[in-house]
């Protein structure tokens, strides 16, 4: 990075920065070097450089654990040592930490002043492009070039990178400059590379105080700055005084539609439900239809197949109705999150003997799955592929054969009322398909014939006359 | 005969009495404190086989004499004894037993478990049993109890044996007990010595012609007597004929079928167990109260044709028939409507009725027919079950189970199996003698493989402790541990992302590098692949180019027919990767692709060579783009593109810092070493990336013919596999060869031959090559099986994977500290894996036997191993 200032004397940058500028410094990090050097220092105009040396080993150790679309290999061959992301961002904020406080003890004067500065980033991870890079930093008053970067010279055809060559360009006090960079670097790249600690709340507050509570994107700023933990999110959402009108995170995942998918879904994840609902959410009236169904079947035993992190089975626990409840998922990551949710190890012992979860697959055949007088299918056969489908049928209604079992699944046709869902897109990443409702049916009717149930057909949301509810649902009887 | 007499009745010679105990059973001693039940139980049985009352009272209560403990203590007895019959251990219970409802609850255990319970009663003269009590000093026991226990013992001794035990033996003095003599009795279904071979034929139902035809096809010469009427047949080979029962009624000549049979049985030629219509024959002809239907009435009606003497005889034998056997170590079982492995040389009342009748719902059909439970499908015993008693239009295996009944006397075909060899021999019936209920085409129940597999198969359930579930796997090679944990990530890996189970019959090991070079520049380099091998007792080896690409296995069937046979209904193949997931995300590319191979195959002349209808092929998918453009857009070329925006802008920073005089050299030389790793970097995954449209474009390098049908190619040598690929390859565009080079390792010409040979190969951009033992798979260094290959990469290739600069001295000396054991054991295990359900897949064993090795692979890949190896 380099920051020039037009501002005369320009050399006064040296005296904001606390770095000399006829010497090259460097400052050991703990993930490799920053050197500072001025590549100018004239009269009129005065550059200081930011050059971030990064030691792979020492990368190694810092690696955090935070959602990112990395794979394994990644973390030996990555782009940290060239890009200007978060790392880079602490080494500003490490390197310029009393510029960033605004504090200039030779020219107290200085830091108030703004100054004609250009900063220059030659290569910031930005996966949604120039626009995004504007909408950040223009609200703050910078003049934004945002070139893309090729993906690579060689193949033209792969287009560009997800890096802008970033020029930023206004009157602005130096904090102010810093801070935009250290705040809205990782923002930018929408993941962090190191482990995202409960501090780091009181990091973005201190840094951003000054402007974050006014900025219209504060909420995605929020978010993906603190690597979107939820938990971090919502105690800076609400720390932030101007919050008032808390509008809803701009990636609302649909918890119902998260539990089967992968834990790192990548970015091409989030789902698309929940925006056109609002209230009460799709996951919560699905929940309750389903429960409206178990009870109307007098279902007490019931097998919550694909029970995610239990949300449904949170809710049968919580209701004397159901003397038997089991839950299985997949994932044993969601089973070990369900058994966390629902302190499955301080629950009475009346309830603790109604419940049982393990990991279980909807097509492994499976002797737990047995004794029930229902099954759940919810938001499950959307997730299994297509050619799999039959193992799912033959484990459920062949296998565990329960009096009833209700399938849950989106209606294909509604999905035109998602606002920014494409033509043809489905809701979340990980489905393999979505059934109009005839196909749903066709599916659901060969099912019954098959295996001796009948099946009737329920709409789940608000019903549009056109296009039917967002969600269909199948009971199925014996 | 009462049973309590009965041990008066078969006294020894010398007068002693004799107590036959069957092997599998549940023994109750019986007899007041003091009778000498420890003392007899020692003497005659193991220590491990003997439960008593005291050793449990103790276990739960400190103290023998702990009377409160007692209801803790014979729970305890009763599970220690439960768990012990359940596996089939004879289990002595020494505890007094004297009153009828302590026994009841030992009587139904040994029910519950389907073993025989027989009672030896110590009835000693209470005046023995105080004396002894009293000389005791670790207990003090009043009188009166004794005298109680007495009184309770003799009270109910003549009604003993009506309480469901199957043998009551009385020692009435002390020296009667010390002169007792204890003997293990087999089975009556115990016949494990006999080990054929065996023809074992379904069903007859007195279609006598047919089954002299199909004897005389299984090569059994008929004796007949006097008027032509088959009585014996005799194998010169001496093999053994067995019966899975139902000889008798429907069919035309009943009596001439027992007769034949129980000649041969008679003769020792044949066995014979009995079926559901033998035994209802037995009832009516003692005058039992049946329903003279199902075929009885021509039964009765021929019988009393052939004399009242014969009648005789055949109810004699078919009364005698048991209802399964146990044959050949515990290989083989045969029972007239199969049996459950739990059921197998177990003795009950319900054992009988499942070999009899089978398990049904209670349901019944559309054609009025008791609709049964898939038993065979949820079979999971090493032993072969052979069976009869439901007509099906084909005898098919289901898990290690086969139905015999192909409904001959329906007009079908009587069927035999020739074991061990596993073949079937059939005749077909002369005309329909009786008209079936359900026509014998009707696509009913069937005994199908479902396609699906138990999660206990796979050791995916948690035990009921919680603890995480795991196991081992046995494979040719010896047992290989998959850890809980990784089973369910199996589990959940194989559930969301897997092909069809039944595609899986392979799953490529993941493969350990060469031990890091000697030579300070290079990681990796050939020498030290040939000294692995040669350190491991292998001399000839073979170096192939290793393609880069995605591996991909591929299994091409011939046509629907092969598909549906051997693998899932309704297609033609499957390409898959090296976890089981589709290789293509279109189905449209997958069948383009099948069937250039398919045509290809053909035109190579494969099918006949390898006499098969399909084949499953282990290689590489070339380009990388195809599969993996998503990680080399977002991983690679971004790295590349990031580093050529930041680079130039620093060294163009620095230089003017050098202008102005400041001291940057050392930070501008790395700058610009940096710009020039990037651009070597950039030119390696350049060359492994073009465009592909469809399955234009796609170039597959095989390398090993996995299997095909009834082989596993595991013990041809690596250059039958490139013969066999190389011939393909002139058949099929789509094929591309591996160029290879046999070294013999220890040779120190053959050896640098082979190091320039990879030098001109990572030269001129090749990824490296794969440095495998000649002799193929199975090969054997001194430890036992040898890594399958090891890899040896190129260096500029290796910047793709250890980051753009790793070769820079200062990363290379970090990077030469591999630590390559837990990959290399990684592999091995993984191999014997994938050589198991190779092995399996060719026995035709069930889909689950299968699954089992290929869902372990995949757990241990879940294992975490550094991913540049």
């Amino acid at each position: 990075m380099t920051i020039t200032s037009r501002h005369r004397p320009a050399t006064d940058l040296g005296f904001l920065l606390h770095k000399h500028p006829d010497k090259v410094q460097s400052f050991g990090q703990s993930f490799g070097t920053a050197h500072v050097f001025y590549p100018e220092a004239e009269e009129g105009r005065c550059t200081a450089a930011l050059l971030l040396e990064t030691d792979p080993q020492a990368l190694l150790r810092a690696r955090g654990t935070v959602d990112s679309p990395d794979f394994a290999l990644a973390s030996y061959v990555n782009d940290r040592p060239y890009a200007a992301a978060s790392l880079f961002a602490v080494a500003v904020g490490d390197v310029f930490r009393t510029a960033l406080k605004g504090r200039c003890a030779a020219r107290p004067e200085l830091p108030g002043t703004a100054l004609p500065l250009e900063l220059h980033l030659p290569a910031v991870p930005c996966r949604r492009g120039p626009e995004e890079a504007r909408a950040l930093f223009e609200p703050l008053g910078w003049t934004v070039r945002a070139e893309p970067v090729p993906l690579d010279p060689a193949l033209p055809d792969w287009g560009d990178s997800r890096y802008l060559d970033l020029t930023l360009t206004g009157e602005m006090r130096l904090a102010d400059a810093l801070s935009h960079v250290y705040v809205l670097l990782p923002v930018m790249d929408g993941a962090k590379h190191y482990w995202v600690a409960a501090d780091e709340v009181d990091k973005l507050l201190r840094a951003a105080e000054g402007w974050l509570p006014s900025h219209p994107l504060r909420n995605r700023i929020t978010g993906r700055y603190l690597a979107r933990r939820r938990t971090l999110v919502r105690e800076a959402t609400a720390r932030l005084a101007a919050a008032e009108e808390a509008a809803e995170p701009e990636e609302a995942d649909d918890p119902a539609n998260e539990e089967q998918a992968p834990a790192r879904t990548g970015t091409g994840g989030g789902t698309a439900e929940g925006r056109a609902d609002r209230e009460p959410p799709l996951a919560a009236q699905r929940a309750a239809a389903v429960l409206d169904v178990l009870k109307a079947e007098g279902a007490r035993r019931v097998l919550d197949l694909g029970c995610g992190t239990g949300t449904l089975v949170a809710r049968m626990l919580g209701d004397a109705f159901f003397e038997r409840i089991t839950g299985a998922d997949a994932s044993a990551v969601n089973v070990q999150r369900a058994r966390r949710r629902l302190r499955t190890d301080r629950l009475p012992e009346a309830d603790r003997r109604r419940l049982e979860l393990f990991a279980g697959s909807a097509v492994y055949r499976d002797e737990r799955f047995a004794g029930h007088d229902a099954a759940v299918l919810m938001e499950v056969v959307e997730h299994v592929d297509p050619g799999r489908l039959g193992a799912l049928e033959r484990v459920v209604f062949g296998s565990a054969a329960p009096a009833a079992v209700v399938v849950t699944t989106p209606n294909a046709e509604y999905n035109v009322h998602y606002e920014g869902l494409e033509e043809g897109a489905m809701r979340h990443s990980d489905h393999r398909f979505e059934w109009t409702r005839a196909e749903f049916a066709a599916w659901a009717d060969r099912v019954a014939g098959e295996y001796g149930y009948r099946v009737r057909y329920l709409p789940v949301g608000r019903e549009d006359a056109r296009t039917g509810a967002p969600t269909q649902m199948g009971v199925f009887t014996k | 005969m009462t049973a309590a007499d009965s041990a008066a009745k078969e006294p020894a010679a010398s007068g002693a009495p004799v107590i036959a105990v069957p092997e599998m059973a549940l023994v109750l001693l019986v007899g007041v404190s003091g009778s000498g039940k420890s003392t007899f139980a020692a003497r005659h049985f193991r220590p491990t086989q003997v439960v008593s009352s005291d050793y449990c009272r103790a276990a739960v209560g400190d103290d023998e004499n702990d009377q409160s403990a007692t209801a803790d203590a014979f729970d305890l007895l009763h599970y220690i004894a439960g768990k012990r019959l359940k596996r089939g251990l004879l289990t002595v219970v020494d505890a007094t037993n004297v009153q009828p409802s302590a026994r009841a609850g030992l009587i139904r255990l040994a029910k519950e478990n389907d073993v025989p319970c027989v009672a030896v009663v110590l009835d000693v003269p209470e005046g023995v049993a105080q004396s002894r009590n009293a000389a005791r000093d670790d207990r003090s026991l009043p009188p009166h109890v004794v005298s109680r226990q007495r009184r309770e013992l003799r009270r109910h001794l003549k009604r003993m044996a009506k309480e469901g035990l199957r043998k009551v033996h009385v020692l009435r003095t002390a020296e009667e007990i010390d002169a007792a003599a204890v003997v293990r009795e087999k089975s009556w279904n115990d016949k494990k010595e006999l080990t054929g071979p065996f023809d074992v034929i379904g069903d007859v139902h007195g279609c006598r012609a047919e089954l002299e035809e199909l004897l005389a096809e299984l090569g059994y010469r008929v004796r007949r007597d006097g008027e032509g009427r088959a009585v014996g047949a005799h194998h010169p080979e001496g093999r053994t004929a067995v019966f899975v029962g139902d000889l008798v009624d429907r069919g035309p000549d009943t009596p001439g079928v027992l007769r034949l049979a129980m000649g041969m049985v008679g003769d020792g030629d044949a066995l014979c167990v009995s079926g559901n219509h033998e035994s209802k024959l037995v009832r009516a002809l003692r005058g039992g109260k049946v329903r003279v239907a199902h075929g009885l009435a021509e039964s009765l009606e021929q019988l009393e044709e052939a004399g009242e003497e014969f009648t005789a005889r055949a109810l004699e034998f078919c009364d005698g028939l048991v209802a399964h056997y146990v044959l050949d170590g515990g290989r083989l079982v045969v029972a007239h409507a199969g049996l459950k492995e739990e059921y197998h040389g177990r003795a009950s009342g319900r054992v009988r009725s499942f070999a009899l009748y089978g398990e049904t719902t209670g349901e019944t059909d559309e054609y009025g027919l008791p609709v049964r439970l898939p038993w065979a499908q949820e079979y999971r015993g090493r032993a072969a079950v052979v069976y009869g008693h439901v007509p099906t239009l084909k005898a098919e295996w289901v898990n290690n189970t086969i139905c015999l009944d192909t409904g001959c006397v329906f007009g079908g075909r009587l069927t035999a199996l020739r074991y061990p060899e596993r073949e079937l021999v059939d005749v077909a019936a002369h005309r329909t003698w009786y008209e079936p209920t359900r026509p014998l085409d009707a696509d009913a129940p069937a005994e199908r493989e479902p396609g699906v597999v138990d999660a206990a198969d796979v050791g995916a359930v948690e035990t009921r402790a919680g603890e995480l579930p795991g196991g081992i796997v046995d494979t040719g090679h010896g047992p290989v541990k998959v850890p809980g944990e990784n089973t369910l990530a199996a589990l959940e890996a194989m559930s969301r992302f897997a092909v069809d189970p039944r595609w899986l019959l392979y799953l490529p090991p993941t493969m350990a590098p060469a031990p890091t070079s000697a030579d300070p520049e290079l990681l990796e380099r050939p020498r030290e692949a040939f000294e692995a091998y040669r350190a491991a007792g292998v001399d000839r080896v073979v170096c192939q180019e290793k393609h880069m690409g995605s591996r991909a296995v591929a299994v091409v069937c011939r046509d629907a027919a092969a598909a549906e046979r051997r693998f899932v209904p309704g297609s033609l193949g499957a390409v898959y990767t090296r976890t089981g997931r589709p290789f293509f995300r279109d189905p449209a590319t997958e069948a383009e692709v099948l069937a250039e191979l398919r045509e290809g195959i053909a035109a190579a002349g494969l099918w006949e060579r390898l006499d098969t209808d399909w084949v499953a092929l282990d290689g590489e998918m070339l380009p990388w783009s195809a599969k993996a453009e998503g990680l080399i857009r977002e991983q690679y070329a971004a790295v590349g593109a990031a580093a050529r925006a930041a680079l130039p802008a620093a060294a163009d920073a620095l230089a003017a810092a050098a202008g102005r005089g400041l001291e940057v050299s050392a930070l501008s030389d790395r700058i610009a070493a940096a710009g020039r790793d990037i651009e070597e970097f950039s030119a390696v995954y350049r060359r492994y990336t073009w465009p592909v449209e469809g399955s234009a474009g796609l170039r597959y390098a095989p390398f090993t013919v996995l299997a095909a049908e009834g082989a596993a190619f595991t013990d041809r040598d690596h250059l039958w596999h490139m013969q066999v690929a190389e011939r393909l390859a002139e058949h099929c565009p789509l094929v591309r060869t591996t160029r290879y080079l046999v070294v013999e390792a220890g040779e120190e010409e053959s050896a640098a031959a082979a190091e320039r040979w990879w030098e001109s190969l990572v030269g001129a951009g090749g990824e490296g090559m794969v440095v495998k033992p000649l002799a193929g798979a199975c090969a054997k260094g001194a430890k036992g099986l040898a890594q399958p290959g090891l890899k040896v990469r190129g260096p500029d290739y290796l910047r793709i994977i250890y980051g753009p600069d790793y070769l820079r001295p200062e990363r290379m000396e970090r990077l030469r500290d591999r630590r390559l054991g837990r990959k290399s054991g990684l592999a091995i295990r993984e191999h014997k894996l994938g050589l198991e359900s190779l092995a399996r897949h060719a026995r035709a064993e069930p889909l689950w036997r299968v699954h089992q090795p290929v869902f372990a692979a995949l757990a241990l890949e879940s294992e975490p191993v550094d991913p540049r190896l």
